[in-house]
Order: C-alpha cells, then sequence, then structure tokens
C-alpha cells in the first residue's frame, strides 16, 4: 500500500535501531503520547529492540481509556433507556463502568449501535425521528472536528431527536499536567501526529519553551515511531529542546483551519477528569452555549451521575511510569484483560495488558512479583 | 437449473398466490407442502422426492469412523459479495467435517423463516445451498421449515447437521500438535469477514473484497492422500481447523492451548491480501480475527509437511498455500507472532467480538 509499505520496511527499520544505539548514551524515558502509537509499539515490539538505556512509557492517550468511570455510567444510564439508539465507537463497548459496560445494557434491551463516524449517528436521528439517537463524543483533537460537524449539522437541520454525551480530552493539558508533577520521569514525547494534523504544531512551543523538553511530532507506522524516537534521543542526548515536526506527509505547523474554525464554533474549553490522572484544568472540551440543548447530559438528566475510580488500581502511577505493573498488588489478581479495574488493562495496548501477555510468554507466574 | 441460478430465481408456480413467506408456510398444511415440493426440492436437485420423517442411509462400506457435527447460521446481510447464507451453511458444514478428516456424506437442513420474507429470496438462498451442495459432493437428505412472526427473525436462520465418514487411520484432532510440526495456511485470509462487514456497513476497500467461502472436502482428501506416501502416512496430518469465527489467531490459540504446546509464526509470511489489510487498517482490525469461509490451517508432521504443501498447491482451493510457523515446546498455550524487525509478541484470543478502535 502506497505511503504505508515505505514506512514499514524491516531493512530500514534496523538501520534507524542501529543509528538509535549509536547515538544512545544517557537513560532516557520517552512517552509516546497517543494510543496509536502505543498500538505500533506493542503489536511490531518496537520496545523490546530498543537499546537499555531507552524506556518508553506509553502515555495516557488512549480516549477510551482515560474516559473517567462517571463519564462511562453516564453514558449505560442513557443508553439503557427505552427510547434512546446509543452510538459509540466500538472499542467503548467492553470498557467496564461500576458495575456493566455496554455490551451488558444492550444484552438487557438497550439499543446500542457501534458506528464509525458521528454523521452515521446523524443519518440514523433523520431516519427515526420518533427515537432520541444519542452519540457518545469521545476522543482528542482527532475526532473533535468530525463530532463537532454532526452537532453543528443537527443544530442547523433543527435535529431535535440527536443529541451528545461529550467526552473529548486535549493532549498538551496533558503533557503540561505530566512534566509538572513532582515526580515527573519523562524526558521526551512523541507528540500524536493525527491530533497535530488538526491542530499543527504550534500548541507544543510554549510547552517546549517553559519545560525544556523535545516534543517530536511522530506517525505511526514502525518507521515513523523509529524516526520519533531517534529525534528525541538526538535531542536529549545534544542537550536541545525543540518542537520537530517528523510527520511532515500529514502534518503542517498551522494544522487544519477549517477543522479548527468548527471545533472552536461547537466546543469550549472545560476542566476534566482523566482516568487513572485525575482532574486536569483546562483539558477538555464541553459543548459551547449555543449548542447546549443537543448536550445529552442535560436532556437525560444524568450530570450528576459518577462513580469514584477503584481504591485497588494504580494506572494513574503506571501511566506517569513511577511503577511498573507488576508492582501493583492488583495486577494479574483481582485486575486482568479480562476483569480490568484501570485504564491501563482496559485496552489491549495499555501498559498493564501488554505488560500482562510478556508475562505470560517468559513463563513468569502473573500476578508475582519480579521484573521482566 | 443451472441457467436459472445464473438469471436469479423464478418461482416455480403454483405457490398459489403468496409472493412473501406467511405463518402458514410453517403450519405443516398444504402451504407448507406446496413450499416444499415447488422450492426446496427442485432447488435442492431433488424434485419428486419420496419424503419420509428421516432419510435411511446406507453405511458406507470401509468407514472406520462416522463424523458429525451442527452449526447454525444467522449471517447478516444474506447475500454478500462471492456467496450467500445457503452456500456458506453447506460449506460451513462440509468444511467442519472435513476439518475431522472426514469425506462428508450428508447434511440436513432447518431453516427458519421471517413472516414476510420474499419467496423469491428463500428461493435464491436454496438454490445456492443446492449448487454448493452439488460442488461439495454431498446430499442435503432431510430438512424441517419454520415460521416466526415478522420482528422475530432476520429474514432467515439456517441450521445444518452434517455426517461425513473419517477413512482408516485418519487422527486429526487439535490435541495432537506436537513440538516440530509445521503450521500450513491454505491462503489468503480475511477475505470473507472483510466482504460481510464491507457490505453490512457500505464501506468499500478497492476493487470487491469477495468472500472465500468454498468447500475444503477436496482440499482436504488430497493432503490425505499425500500425506500417506510419506512418513507416518495419514496420520501425520495432526491437526485441521477452518478459521472462521475468530480468525487464524482463535484458531491457532486454541489449539495451543488443546495440545499444551506453543506455536509460534512469522508475520511476514501470513498471506493478507492488500485490500484486507488496508479495510482493516482503516477500521482497527486484526486480520488475524477476520472470519474465513473456505481456508484452512493444518499442522503437520515434519517428513510430510513438504508432500502436504505440495499437494495443497495443486488444488484450487490450496492454491496459495505457505507455511507460516512451527509448533514449539517452549511457551505451552501460546500463540507468538514473530514481528518483521524480530520481536516477538503474544497474540491472545479475542475476548469477544473484534471491535474497531477508534485510534
Amino acid at each position: 500500500m502506497k505511503y504505508l509499505d515505505e514506512f514499514r520496511d524491516p531493512a530500514l527499520a534496523r538501520r534507524l535501531l542501529a543509528e538509535i544505539e549509536r547515538i544512545t548514551t544517557g537513560r532516557w524515558a520517552i512517552m509516546e503520547v497517543c494510543g496509536g502509537q502505543t498500538h505500533s509499539i506493542i503489536r511490531n515490539g518496537i520496545d523490546q529492540l530498543l537499546p537499555p538505556g531507552i524506556e518508553l512509557i506509553h502515555g495516557p492517550g488512549c480516549p477510551v481509556c482515560v474516559t473517567p468511570l462517571g463519564m462511562i455510567d453516564k453514558a449505560l444510564a442513557i443508553a439503557a433507556r427505552p427510547e434512546v439508539i446509543f452510538c459509540s465507537f466500538g472499542d467503548m463497548l467492553r470498557v467496564p463502568g461500576s458495575a456493566v459496560d455496554l455490551f451488558t445494557v444492550k444484552a438487557n434491551g438497550g439499543d446500542v449501535r457501534v458506528v464509525y463516524s458521528p454523521l452515521d449517528a446523524l443519518a440514523l436521528a433523520e431516519e427515526q425521528p420518533d427515537r432520541q439517537v444519542v452519540f457518545f463524543a469521545i476522543g482528542f483533537e482527532t475526532t473533535a472536528p468530525a463530532n463537532a460537524m454532526a452537532v453543528h449539522l443537527a443544530h442547523e437541520r433543527g435535529i431535535a431527536n440527536f443529541s451528545v454525551l461529550v467526552s473529548h480530552v486535549l493532549v498538551p493539558p496533558a503533557i503540561e499536567a505530566i512534566v509538572t508533577s513532582p515526580v515527573n520521569r519523562v524526558n521526551g514525547f512523541l507528540a500524536a501526529g493525527h491530533v497535530c494534523s488538526v491542530m499543527g504544531t504550534w500548541q507544543y512551543d510554549p510547552l517546549v519553551s517553559r519545560h525544556r523538553l523535545p516534543i517530536v511530532v511522530t506517525g505511526f507506522e514502525p518507521l515513523d515511531v523509529l524516526d520519533g524516537i531517534r529525534r528525541v534521543v538526538a535531542q536529549l542526548e545534544s542537550g536541545r529542546a525543540e518542537v520537530e515536526n517528523a510527520y511532515r506527509r500529514v502534518v503542517t505547523a498551522q494544522g487544519n483551519p477549517a477543522a479548527q474554525a468548527m471545533v472552536a464554533d461547537v466546543f469550549e474549553v472545560c476542566d476534566r477528569q482523566w482516568r487513572g490522572i485525575g482532574p486536569i484544568p483546562a483539558s477538555g472540551w464541553r459543548l459551547a452555549g449555543r449548542y447546549r440543548h443537543l448536550d445529552a447530559e442535560a436532556r437525560f438528566d444524568v450530570a450528576d451521575v459518577d462513580a469514584p475510580e477503584s481504591p485497588h488500581c494504580r494506572s494513574g502511577e503506571v501511566l506517569q511510569g513511577l511503577i511498573k505493573p507488576h508492582e501493583c498488588a492488583s495486577f494479574g489478581t483481582r485486575c486482568t484483560p479480562r476483569t480490568p479495574l484501570g485504564a491501563t488493562m482496559v485496552s489491549g495496548e495499555g501498559a498493564c495488558a501488554a505488560y500482562y501477555q510478556y508475562r505470560r510468554l517468559d513463563g513468569t507466574p502473573v500476578g508475582v512479583g519480579g521484573s521482566r | 437449473m443451472t441457467g436459472r441460478a445464473a438469471e436469479g430465481w423464478a418461482c416455480p408456480l403454483p405457490l398459489r398466490q403468496h409472493d412473501r413467506i406467511v405463518l402458514g408456510h410453517g403450519g405443516g398444511g398444504q402451504l407448507s407442502a406446496e413450499l416444499v415440493e415447488h422450492l426446496f426440492l427442485p432447488a435442492l436437485g431433488r424434485p419428486g422426492a419420496e419424503l419420509h420423517d428421516a432419510a435411511a442411509l446406507p453405511v458406507p462400506a470401509g468407514a472406520g469412523r462416522l463424523a458429525v457435527t451442527t452449526d447454525s447460521y444467522v449471517v447478516q446481510p444474506l447475500f454478500f459479495p462471492g456467496g450467500c447464507i445457503g452456500d456458506l451453511a453447506v460449506n460451513g458444514t462440509v468444511n467442519d467435517l472435513a476439518m475431522a478428516g472426514a469425506q462428508p456424506v450428508a447434511i440436513t437442513l432447518g431453516c427458519i423463516l421471517e413472516e414476510g420474507l420474499e419467496l423469491a429470496v428463500l428461493g435464491r438462498v436454496m438454490e445456492a445451498v443446492g449448487a454448493a451442495a452439488r460442488a461439495a459432493g454431498v446430499s442435503v437428505v432431510a430438512g424441517d421449515t419454520k415460521v416466526v412472526e415478522a420482528g422475530h427473525g432476520d429474514g432467515i436462520y439456517l441450521n445444518t447437521a452434517g455426517v461425513g465418514v473419517i477413512p482408516e487411520g485418519v487422527d486429526i484432532r487439535p490435541g495432537r500438535a506436537a513440538p516440530g510440526d509445521v503450521v500450513i495456511v491454505s491462503g489468503p485470509i480475511g477475505l470473507h469477514g472483510v466482504a460481510v462487514l464491507s457490505q453490512r456497513e457500505g464501506i468499500e476497500f478497492g476493487t470487491g473484497v469477495r468472500s472465500d467461502t468454498a468447500p475444503l472436502n477436496g482440499l482436504v482428501a488430497a493432503m490425505l492422500a499425500a500425506a500417506g506416501d510419506h512418513g507416518d502416512g495419514v496420520a501425520g496430518v495432526h491437526v485441521l481447523r477452518d478459521p472462521t469465527r475468530g480468525g487464524l489467531g482463535a484458531s491457532l490459540c486454541e489449539i495451543a492451548a488443546s495440545a499444551g504446546v506453543g506455536i509460534e509464526y512469522d508475520e511476514l509470511r501470513v498471506p493478507v491480501p492488500d485490500e484486507v489489510a488496508a479495510a482493516c487498517s482503516f477500521l482497527g482490525l486484526d486480520p488475524m480475527h477476520i472470519a474465513n469461509e473456505g481456508r484452512l490451517v493444518a499442522i503437520v508432521a515434519e517428513p510430510v509437511a513438504d508432500a502436504v504443501l505440495a499437494a495443497m498447491r495443486a488444488q484450487e482451493a490450496g492454491g496459495g498455500a505457505v507455511p507460516i510457523g512451527r509448533v514449539v515446546a517452549e511457551h505451552p498455550g501460546l500463540l507468538v507472532a514473530r514481528t518483521p524487525y524480530g520481536a516477538t509478541r503474544v497474540v491472545d484470543l479475542p475476548l469477544g467480538e473484534q471491535l474497531p478502535r477508534i485510534c
């Protein structure tokens, strides 16, 4: 496939790995921010091939994982209502709320549907005017423009039976929260390429100048990820801290102005709770005033629904690289991929889920201490 | 009959005035009898067959053991690029028998029809059943029809049973996978799942992905014949699986777990067509977990592997056969992929249905 195969070439990957090995003298903790990059790293085993001085920390960039328990409970409450068709991206369906997941709601008679685009949910609302169609608008800056477009169109066309449950989160405040934590270990970041395709790279300049940390905008194929790592290491080894764009085939400095305008019209910045991390100020988007009538939280009166995170889950510390998954007492015992307590075990690429699989491979009993 | 299948099904009257299934078609009265006489039997190539409560079959001579299987088909949409629920049901049942090393003898067909289903649609599905049965060399020997009220079914559900005979000396089951065995896949993977998904979601991926639905009993017979002349003979074919739901990944995980062995494969060797790779990449799915309906994965003793592979490649259904890995003594119960970059990764059973990823 054009633009993909070129970025999966094993021979070029070996050259990049050799280059990374050659230039690495220090010990560096690099966080890839985006869940898509974590997927590529785990799927291709890139973390196993890096020199021992480089540690990859899988960041909070999987929107499914960081959606807080309380928000999932709101979704479950809405989806269980008989008049509602609840539309969601697929991988949200198996994320557990405090009691059940969307699959269970569906099995109990709820009308829960997987859609690939919010515009599909909008079309459904137009086809079925006697039902309430709710779209679960989650994600980072990447999914926001399409979600905003659906809201904008629903408003413009006066589609009264459509609403959105918004749980949008933003990358720069999350990076800010991680680097300003007193226990921060991260030396440099791979920024999320698709987020930057929308927002551009300009958002990262202030972060870099404030905190003197390299941020390299990185793509998702194996060579993209390796090139991102190489550039971060090169900056760290030479004492530089810059925003670099290693995903130029997709990302420009200014981003996508039309998408940014659509998002700015529909959403406004708000504080958000992050599963595993906690509250981060000004780290999300909610519907702006003129679109508030399309807010499912108000329409279905679930604004007060909330749920505390499990006290047994230390995923916040795992997400920030402060502990290894097996150092959590719940790992492999009360918390497994089948019964995840927190963000990092929910997704197959979450640090805890990935670690769980490695443990099975090297024969270490899962749930018993010892390092990989 | 063959001409009619190509032109689209036309109702062979009388079937009274109905052009749709009504509740009475399942009532056991005149409407039921007409449906059998004028639609089912001609479509299945058995016009005028004498009907009884059970089919009486001769016991095949020289059969070592009988193989019996059952399966249900609820696919939506009923028709998809490359096939429909009818040929899927026949091929699926034939393939389940073939995976035990059996040659299929007879299958049964239970139809649960939804009130309001167009007779023309039922006719096209039954023509496909008949054509697939002829292609696989198996007879539909018994059937049943029930009609459920509108809204209580998805048009057509099919349930089958299959009976086959396993030749003397053949012993194919998951527990026989042993360290050193070679893992062979019979051709490109993921085509059926992507064909159905693209039809269901109205998404097109490149130039028309078609389901791979096909009977595999001919391929299995050729593999056993080839193995018979080498090494341990037919006993050298240790395990066969058709990787349907859950895909190749789930089949190999299950074999590793049942046999208590490890399985390793080389990701670069797994034949994933470009269209399937593109669709999976777009939808956030893994080709290793996409359904196939005309593929098998074989685990064979090393001494017979080359002969079996050559025999597979000589068959249409196995033209794209490739060895992708080995059974190993390490990491018992686990399936491990070697990535193109020299790393390894545990491939786990999907928890339930594979879900499209958001990122």
